[in-house]
């Protein structure tokens, strides 16, 4: 073993080049705001997709309205693995800005939270969150987030019109979803099921969004999946990556599958290009942009397994939470814990339905849904009602393999058979644990 | 300016008679005082042999920025088992030899119609070279446009012709190669610009002597042309071939190494594992790379300029 001086000199050195090299790709190290006049200056990192810069925007503005003493502003950075990459260099190198947005479950996992983030666990509000998001914002020794935004559901989005014309009932079962499937392209009216590889991370839903009925087949599987026992070659995992190639070989997708992006399968569904796409509901928030006339014509049901009295709805926390580094102190602590605060009210509930449309219900006690939602997030309420709903795995485990993307592509385009890919991502899921250092791999 | 280069490293080899005289005379001192290298070999220090040394160490580790664990060779065994990544490894040769391959055959061609007399010679050769200019992010995406298998220009057009364009870069097995094609089109100019440099310093004795010998065309092109091009050539080789073996930026702005693991290469597979944050395993694929580019290019330009040296 290395020596622990040389070892820390060591990794000062590889992260010190990798920030260097970030620098040099243009992205601006933060954190630079400063104190001057008593005003407490703030810069907070968000994703720049276009709803969540909004919706941040129109938190901060409302936050530095009450009090004006401290200011804020809104930096943003890539989504996806490039943004993966700027949070941890940032991390790891102490120049996180004072407040940023990340996801929470196993991602935020990977962060290191109990050497990297201030732990919130002693804070008053948090007793109003949702115990299953508070699972998924900790550690064995703290919490570490709040909620900026609702919870969602993996799920199927369809197209009502295209139901009712056909006189299609929503599916409960796989057989039923695939019957409804071929019943649709024998109309010849939509593509039965749409996909869109043009972007990648879309492919994951059919083995994601299934994990309700895995659950549902065997209650202990997150944990023996986290503790090296339940692989994904076994059912009942293996049924997403079977269900996946079965859909493919059966010609159930849309023409342009492997060019096609998030936004046109969206789309799709809401003129009836398209009769189903399985999805995460944040597409609520891209429907209402592109296509709000749409708004009660999408609907949304689980993705189905193989018995319909566990029929029910994979759940996913508010991937947008917002964390504070370790780096804060001083004022600047105080001011961005106050924010954070300010985040877990109704009040700030009620802004962030306004800024963007809805996904999903919220996660923090005292804070409703408008009455005028999408039907793609209405239908979800009868689940989460009956009690219908399991978290997803990210959310149940610290492991998700980063390859499960590029591996659903592969299935879902008859490249690789259902067996191999559930073989390789368990390859891919091994690799990730033993980078997190988790006991028996 | 290239070519020099490629010269330059013959003299140097084992035999040669060395340009700065007499190979009894001791080294020349040098004029500048030791002090006077200092900056230089700081920053050489600090920005160039630290990080190299200290990548072949990470690539040994488990890494995650946050704290290092030593594991040995143990990265590049699971860089060698996956098969997403051998396929890569294997798909970094295809490219790089394509790629490399078609540079020397078009260049070539290119190189000798654009020396000859013709009609706005000038004109010409600036659009050959033209898309060596533009941005290979921006030739990525133009073309990703314009290879869309539906909406795209190419298959729009084909289609007025009753040709079924195929899915350039959604069709697993063309992929890579619909990549090749385009990264062969912006690179061609360069290596046309090389043959033209070669060509213009053929002195034209040759070929007046050749036409007195009555020599067609054809064997003025074998025997004169082509031999004195060789310096041309091996650049054009070593160059293409280098970049072909860590061409990144094109294949990523195209297929992201897509569909499923189909066009990926060695330099995005380590791009990959550095996203997902395996930052050992992805440095340990750095140093493959590093390894393979050297394993291929040292010999074969020992061969090439050896070859020249015999001639």
């Amino acid at each position: 073993m290395v020596p622990r001086t040389q070892r820390r000199s060591l990794v000062a050195i590889g992260a010190g080049g990798l920030a260097l090299s970030l620098a040099l790709a243009g992205c601006t190290a933060g954190g630079s705001g400063s104190s001057e006049g008593g005003a407490t200056s703030l810069t907070f990192l968000v994703d720049n997709g276009e709803a969540t810069v909004a919706t941040a925007q129109a938190l901060v503005d409302a936050f530095v309205e009450e009090n004006h003493d401290i200011s804020i502003e809104v930096e943003t950075r890539p989504q996806g693995a490039d943004g993966d990459n700027v949070v941890k260099t940032r991390l790891a190198t102490g120049e996180m800005d004072d407040l940023f947005q990340y996801n929470s479950g196993s991602l935020m996992q990977a962060l290191s939270p109990d050497d990297t983030l201030v732990n919130l666990a002693d804070e008053d509000y948090v007793g109003k969150f949702d115990d299953r998001f508070v699972q998924s914002v900790s550690t064995e020794n703290g919490l570490y987030g709040v909620p900026m935004g609702q919870s969602m559901a993996g799920a199927v989005i369809y197209n009502k019109d295209i139901y009712e014309q056909l006189g299609l009932e929503v599916p409960t079962t796989w057989d039923e979803f695939i019957a409804n499937s071929e019943a649709i392209k024998q109309a010849g009216v939509a593509a039965p099921i749409v996909q869109t590889y043009g972007d990648t991370w879309t492919s994951q839903l059919f083995v994601l969004g299934d994990f309700n009925n895995v659950l549902a087949e065997n209650p202990d599987w997150a944990e023996e999946y986290t503790n090296n026992k339940a692989k994904y070659v076994d059912e009942p995992a293996l049924a997403g990556f079977e269900h996946l190639q079965e859909a493919f070989d059966k010609g159930l997708f849309n023409e342009d599958f492997a060019s096609a992006t998030y936004a046109d399968g969206v789309t799709m569904v809401a003129t009836g290009e398209g009769a189903q796409y399985p999805i995460l509901t944040f597409a609520a928030g891209q429907l209402m942009t592109t296509n709000p006339e749409a708004a009660d014509v999408v609907g949304t049901f689980p993705l189905p397994g193989p018995d319909a009295s566990t029929n029910g709805l994979t759940v996913w926390m508010p991937t947008n939470t917002v964390y504070i580094p370790k780096s804060t102190e001083g004022d600047k602590l105080e001011a961005s814990k106050k924010f954070l605060e300010f985040l877990a009210t109704p009040e700030a509930c009620d802004i962030q339905s306004e800024a963007n449309a809805p996904q999903g219900p919220f996660v923090i006690e005292g804070c409703d849904l408008p009455d005028d939602v999408p039907a793609m997030v209405s239908d979800l309420q009868q689940y989460f009602d009956d009690g219908k709903t399991n978290l997803a795995l990210e959310f149940l485990s610290p492991i998700k393999g980063p390859a499960l993307e590029q591996i659903t592509v592969a299935v879902g385009s008859g490249i690789t058979s259902a067996a191999d890919g559930a073989a390789q991502y368990d390859e891919d899921v091994k690799k990730q644990a033993q980078q997190l250092g988790i006991e028996g791999w | 300016m290239t070519t020099a280069t490629a010269q330059g490293r013959t003299s140097t080899s084992p035999g040669a008679i060395s340009p700065a005289g007499p190979a009894k005379r001791r080294p020349m001192k040098s004029p500048y005082p030791t002090w006077f290298f200092i900056p230089a070999g700081v920053f050489y220090l600090v920005l160039f042999l630290i990080p190299t040394i200290a990548s072949f160490y990470f690539s040994l580790t488990r890494w995650t920025l946050f704290n290092v664990e030593f594991i040995g060779f143990d990265n590049f065994v699971r860089f060698f088992q996956e098969p997403q990544l051998v396929q890569g490894f294997i798909n970094t040769f295809i490219y790089a030899f394509l790629t490399s391959g078609a540079k020397v055959v078009l260049g070539l061609l290119l190189g000798v119609f654009l020396s000859s007399q013709i009609i706005a010679r000038g004109f010409i050769r600036s659009v050959v070279f033209f898309p060596v200019l533009v941005s290979v992010i921006g030739v990525g995406i133009l073309f990703k446009v314009l290879m869309d298998p539906f909406d795209g220009p190419i298959n729009e057009g084909l289609a007025a012709i009753g040709i079924d364009g195929p899915g350039w870069y959604t069709d697993p097995s063309l992929a890579l190669v619909s990549v090749a094609i385009v990264d062969i089109w912006a690179g061609v100019g360069l290596a046309t610009l090389i043959y033209i440099a070669g060509m213009v310093a053929i002195p034209q004795e040759y070929f007046e002597a050749s036409k007195v010998d009555g020599a067609s065309a054809w064997s003025t092109f074998r025997h004169i042309t082509l031999p004195l091009l060789r310096p041309a050539t091996v650049t054009v080789v070593l160059l293409s071939l280098i970049g072909g073996l860590r061409r990144f930026d094109l294949i990523w702005t195209m297929t992201g190494g897509g569909p499923g693991f189909s066009s990926d290469v060695l330099a995005s597979v380590v791009y990959k594992q550095y996203q997902a944050g395996f930052f050992g395993l992805s440095t340990a694929g750095n140093v493959v790379l590093f390894v393979v580019v050297a394993a291929i290019i040292f010999p074969l330009s020992w061969w090439l300029n050896r070859k020249e040296d015999e001639r």
